[in-house]
């Protein structure tokens, strides 16, 4: 089983968010998405300053036995990328919601796809079997 | 084993393919012959062809390859082992993988190589394709590629990059020197060009100005990459070190290791580049890695890029590299060292030079470039080259390649090369056999 | 296990001025000016030639080949690789010949290439064939890229989508975005065959084609395959045949009745060319009418009893060059080779007994209590054993059961493709196998599958017997050593 935050929300393509307190948009991959890949070698953030629509692909998570995009659930322009990854892959592994952040948007308020809460998440992976 | 199956005939065992699609005979196809048949057919063909004199290089070069190179090449366990996607069992090919890599990089001075693309002229497509995945910033996917770049080469990479929106630029080139004028870059200064690409020596076999294209490519924010002839690479500072600070992508065809001419391929192409660009470069990677017990061991790497995993965002859809060949190249520089490849190297610049010495004697002939080459040389005739080069070729020498398609401007052009393996005597026969032609048809 | 310690690099044997002295040419003076030069040597080894020859014997003896192992991985078909092959395509005259050498003194390498051609034209049903893409995935990139000429030729510009099944091989997707194209995937059945009804779905007038392996990448034949192949031509698209499994079906069936526009065959697959560590292969490709102007140049003509290349000229159509030459000589005179020994008759054999061996190991195999991934089909010339089963109950996984095959003596079958179906093993014997060299590997999977139900742990660090144990493959991604450099001085 993987863990859902409660407090989190998330997308059907197994992103989460986190809005830290200064209204910006902390962003990763979740458990389940980690437990999938296996342990990562390698993962590609993005620049600070790159502006992003929602949907776009913006990073790359890459274990021995696949390669997946990250997409931005939101519009907005990148804060920060998490530098730390790039020599601790593993981090996304050992700590998905905490350390292993991916990257940070102050959101343009341009629309993105549907968010989930927990329940539905949780939901979604069930259907999915 | 039918019984097992529980079927009473073979064809049983067709059931599902629909009986119209079913044929009862192959047509058009002779029936089987012994291998001893076969040998006799195939030598003849072969003995057909002979072995006449040869004196084309033109991205495709004839030298010695020491006997143990396929002695060992052919042994059942490389000719017969296939990609090791089970590292355990083929430690043999995984380190010798990692041997050839070690060698390409330490060769060309870049960081890292790959173990081997199909041949240069699609390594040099591939190189191009990379360039516009690695240079983030640049959006044109605009490539300076200078006419002095093989023209088969170019038509790769024209054919093979095309559907990806790829605009290749070209390079007019110096008519006196036949090489690359740096000046020629300066109306493509300001503008977004992702890659310029440099051949090292040349289609014509000059010497570029390697740095002077380099430097050009730094200063306008364009990735560099070296198309190079690898034996050259022996005695020509490697694209590692061009400009300052070296190219980013260094390419070629490795055939002249240990890979012979066999009229026309299997031949070995090679990549290299700079640690920042590895997850973009295309084939497979051996790397060093440790087993459960901490012993040293081999295992392919990075292979998230490659077709199996990615997909269709792979960086290309290469699924073979070149493993026989590859494997050839590397006990052949195993063998010839750095002290053999240089004494390689000098008897073929020695030897062009003599034959270009010796042609260009003769009336009606004359050296078209100045400037340093490196073992292939273009001359001008007073002619058309086509019918003497079949004359020729009638007497057992094939003198070189008529340029007249490729490069309509220079004439009545012909690229020759000489290589260790032409002896001063041979150099000698095409001389006198050119000289006779020639005087022939003046005097007529 | 043994004592002997791992071969070290050839870069570690090597001693300063040591070298194979008999291969060096005499000394000369090479004029090349100082602002060319390289400065220092390049790192290569020093060696004496019994090193380098020792080194790379000892190398070789570290791997699992046909000569020496059943080696029944999926969809690569490893039959035996004729010795004849090799000798007669390595003769003198073919050997020494370079490529740009006038056709008038190639007329022999010319003769044999032409044969081929038409050899691989009749086996496929097909109207014309080039020779010259490099490998299977060269083969498809031409594929594609003759489909879309063909559409731009009629000036229908706006099919840029590509159909292909779920199962496909993932060249099949790389190959289709590379000629600039979009993917569009539909799912396959359980049964094995495509969702004929997803297809319907998917063909529209951005349909430029479909690309298909039959049989498929599942080990079973597309049934319906006369209906897919109408429906998309009605949609206005072209069929492409990924030849793989061609050695299925080789001369009892032809990809060109089956309605296909295009197809590649895989020399160093069907035809036997060596796989030589990773290559190289071949991948000539053959077309219908509609397809001729576009093939890749060149391609070898016969007039009367004198042979020649077609190039751009004779073809403007051509989607161009994709070798700087004429494609792997060497690997398309190895399948001359063979073709001349198998024959018409011989050629027929090739289908029918790699599909009894296939059918044979599957059923010995289900006896044996394993579970088929599609038990009511009849296998091709290959098929897949799920160990979904194994996995759940003993925590052992089908890269546990490969590793474990080592020990036994048998290279692993193909694991974890197709994606579609978990824990997977794709096994292909080919034809050139005996019934007992199937028994032995029936045996041992069972017996591995005993070590699963007694000692799953010794399953799952397997291999013991092999020169390494497995190898730390996270490791070699995250620490990346992929060239040896030598110690600053």
């Amino acid at each position: 089983m993987s863990m859902i935050p409660a407090d989190l929300r998330y997308t059907k393509s197994h992103e989460w968010l986190r809005t830290l307190p200064d209204g910006s948009i902390e962003i990763g991959i979740t458990d389940h998405a980690q437990q999938a890949l296996g342990d990562l070698v390698f993962v590609e953030v993005p620049a600070a300053g790159r502006k992003l629509a929602a949907g776009d692909a913006c990073a790359v998570v890459e274990s021995v036995k696949a390669a997946s995009d990250v997409y931005s659930p939101l519009g907005g322009e990148v804060t920060a990328g998490n530098e730390l990854l790039a020599t601790q892959p593993e981090l996304v592994n050992r700590d998905p919601y905490g350390q292993g952040w991916i990257f940070r948007l102050k959101p343009s308020g341009s629309g993105g796809a549907a968010l989930f809460d927990a329940d539905g998440y949780r939901a979604e992976l069930a259907a999915a079997g | 084993m039918l019984d097992r199956i529980g079927v009473r005939a073979i064809d049983d065992l067709f059931d599902e393919i629909p009986r119209e699609l079913r044929i009862d005979a192959l047509t058009g196809v002779p029936e089987a012959l012994p291998e001893m048949e076969v040998a006799r057919l195939a030598a003849a063909r072969a003995a057909v062809d002979g072995r006449p004199l040869n004196f084309i290089g033109a991205g495709a070069y004839e030298h010695h390859i020491p006997a143990p190179v396929w002695a060992l090449a052919s042994r059942g366990e490389i000719y017969s082992a296939y990609t090791p996607y089970q590292a355990e069992a083929s430690q043999g090919t995984l380190q010798i993988m990692y041997e050839y890599q070690s060698m390409i990089a330490g060769l060309t001075a870049m960081d890292v190589s790959n173990a081997s693309l199909y041949d240069g002229a699609s390594a040099l497509a591939e190189a191009c394709l990379m360039a516009v995945r690695a240079h983030r910033r640049s959006k044109s996917a605009r490539i300076l590629l200078p006419a002095t770049v093989n023209p088969a080469w170019r038509r790769v990479a024209r054919a093979i990059s095309e559907g990806q929106g790829l605009t290749l630029e070209n390079l007019p080139f110096d008519a006196a020197q036949g090489r690359t004028d740096p000046k020629s870059l300066d109306r493509f200064a300001g503008q977004d060009i992702t890659a310029v690409a440099i051949q090292q020596p040349n289609f014509f076999g000059q010497l570029e100005d390697a740095d002077a294209l380099t430097r050009w490519a730094r200063a306008n924010g364009a990735l560099a990459i070296a198309a190079v002839n690898p034996v050259a690479l022996a005695l020509l500072a490697p694209p590692g070190e061009w400009g300052d600070g070296g190219v980013d992508i260094a390419c070629g065809d490795a055939q002249p290791f240990g890979v012979p001419l066999s009229s026309g391929g299997p031949y070995v192409g090679f990549m290299a580049c700079r640690m920042e660009h590895v997850r973009q470069m295309p084939g497979r990677i051996a790397g060093r890695t440790v087993d459960a017990e901490g012993k040293p061991g081999f295992t392919l790497t990075l292979q998230a890029r490659e077709q199996h995993i990615r997909r269709g965002k792979a960086t290309s859809n290469i699924c073979t590299n070149q493993g026989l060949l590859m494997t050839a190249a590397t006990i052949h520089l195993a063998l010839l060292g750095p002290a053999g490849l240089e004494r390689v190297a000098r008897a073929c610049v020695a030897r062009t030079r003599q034959l270009v010495e010796a042609l260009a004697r003769l009336p009606g002939v004359r050296e078209a470039f100045s400037g340093p080459r490196f073992h292939e040389a273009v001359l001008q005739l007073d002619r058309p080259v086509a019918p003497l080069l079949e004359s020729l070729a009638a007497e057992g020498i094939i003198g070189g390649i008529d340029l007249a398609r490729d490069y309509p401007e220079l004439g009545n052009a012909l690229l020759v090369c000489a290589t260790e393996t032409r002896t001063e005597g041979d150099i000698e026969t095409y001389a006198r056999a050119l000289g006779r032609l020639l005087g022939r048809a003046a005097a007529a | 296990m043994t004592m002997r310690k791992p071969e070290p690099l050839i870069f570690e044997l090597s001693r300063r001025d040591r070298g194979a002295t008999a291969q060096y040419p005499s000394p000369e003076e090479a004029d090349i000016p100082a602002g060319f030069r390289r400065k220092q040597p390049p790192p290569l080894p020093e060696v004496s030639e019994l090193q380098a020859v020792r080194h790379y014997t000892r190398l070789s003896q570290l791997n699992f080949g046909i000569d020496t192992h059943f080696y029944p991985l999926g969809s690569c078909t490893m039959k035996y690789n004729p010795r004849a092959c090799n000798s007669l395509a390595m003769l003198p005259g073919f050997l020494g010949r370079h490529p740009l050498a006038p056709a008038a003194t190639g007329q022999g390498v010319l003769a044999c290439l032409f044969e081929l051609q038409e050899m691989l034209r009749h086996v496929t049903g097909m109207a014309g064939v080039s020779l010259t893409p490099m490998a299977g995935a060269q083969g498809e990139f031409a594929g594609v890229a003759m489909i879309r000429a063909y559409h731009r030729a009629r000036g229908d510009t706006a099919r840029n989508q590509i159909i292909v099944p779920d199962a496909a091989h993932g060249t099949n997707p790389a190959t289709a975005t590379m000629c600039g194209m979009k993917v569009r995937e539909i799912p396959s059945r359980p049964d094995g065959d495509v969702d004929v009804a997803a297809l319907d779905a998917a063909l529209s007038p951005a349909t430029a084609g479909i690309m298909l392996t039959n049989p498929s990448t599942l080990g079973v034949f597309e049934r319906r395959i006369v209906e897919i192949a109408r429906k998309v031509h009605e949609a206005g698209g072209l069929l492409y045949y990924d030849g793989a499994n061609l050695n299925a079906i080789l001369g009892k069936v032809r990809p060109g009745d089956m309605g296909f526009d295009v197809i590649h065959m895989n020399l160093h697959k069907t035809f036997s060319t060596p796989h030589g560590g990773g290559g190289p292969g071949s991948g000539a490709v053959g077309v219908g009418k509609r397809l001729l102007p576009f093939l890749p140049v060149p391609v070898v003509a016969r007039d009367g009893e004198r042979y020649r290349w077609l190039d751009e000229r004779d073809l403007p159509g051509s989607i161009g060059r994709l070798s700087g030459f004429m494609g792997n000589t060497g690997v398309l005179l190895r399948a001359w080779v063979y073709m001349r020994i198998l024959g018409a008759a011989g050629m027929r054999r090739v289908a029918e007994f790699s599909t009894l061996n296939a059918n044979y190991l599957l059923a010995r195999l289900t006896e044996a209590g394993f579970d088929a991934a599609y038990p009511g089909r009849r296998a091709s010339h290959e098929f897949i054993i799920t160990l979904k089963r194994q996995a759940r109950e003993q925590g052992v996984t089908a890269m546990d059961f490969a590793k474990r095959l080592l020990d036994h003596g048998y290279h692993a079958p193909t694991t974890y493709f197709p994606l579609l179906v978990p824990e997977c093993l794709l096994i292909e014997p080919t034809e050139t196998e005996t019934r007992e060299e199937l028994d032995g590997f029936v045996e041992a999977l069972a017996a591995i599958r005993g070590e699963a139900e007694s000692d799953a742990a010794s399953v799952k660090s397997a291999p013991h017997t092999m020169p390494v144990r497995r190898l730390d493959d996270v490791r070699a991604a995250r620490q990346l050593d992929i060239a040896w450099k030598p110690v600053a001085a």
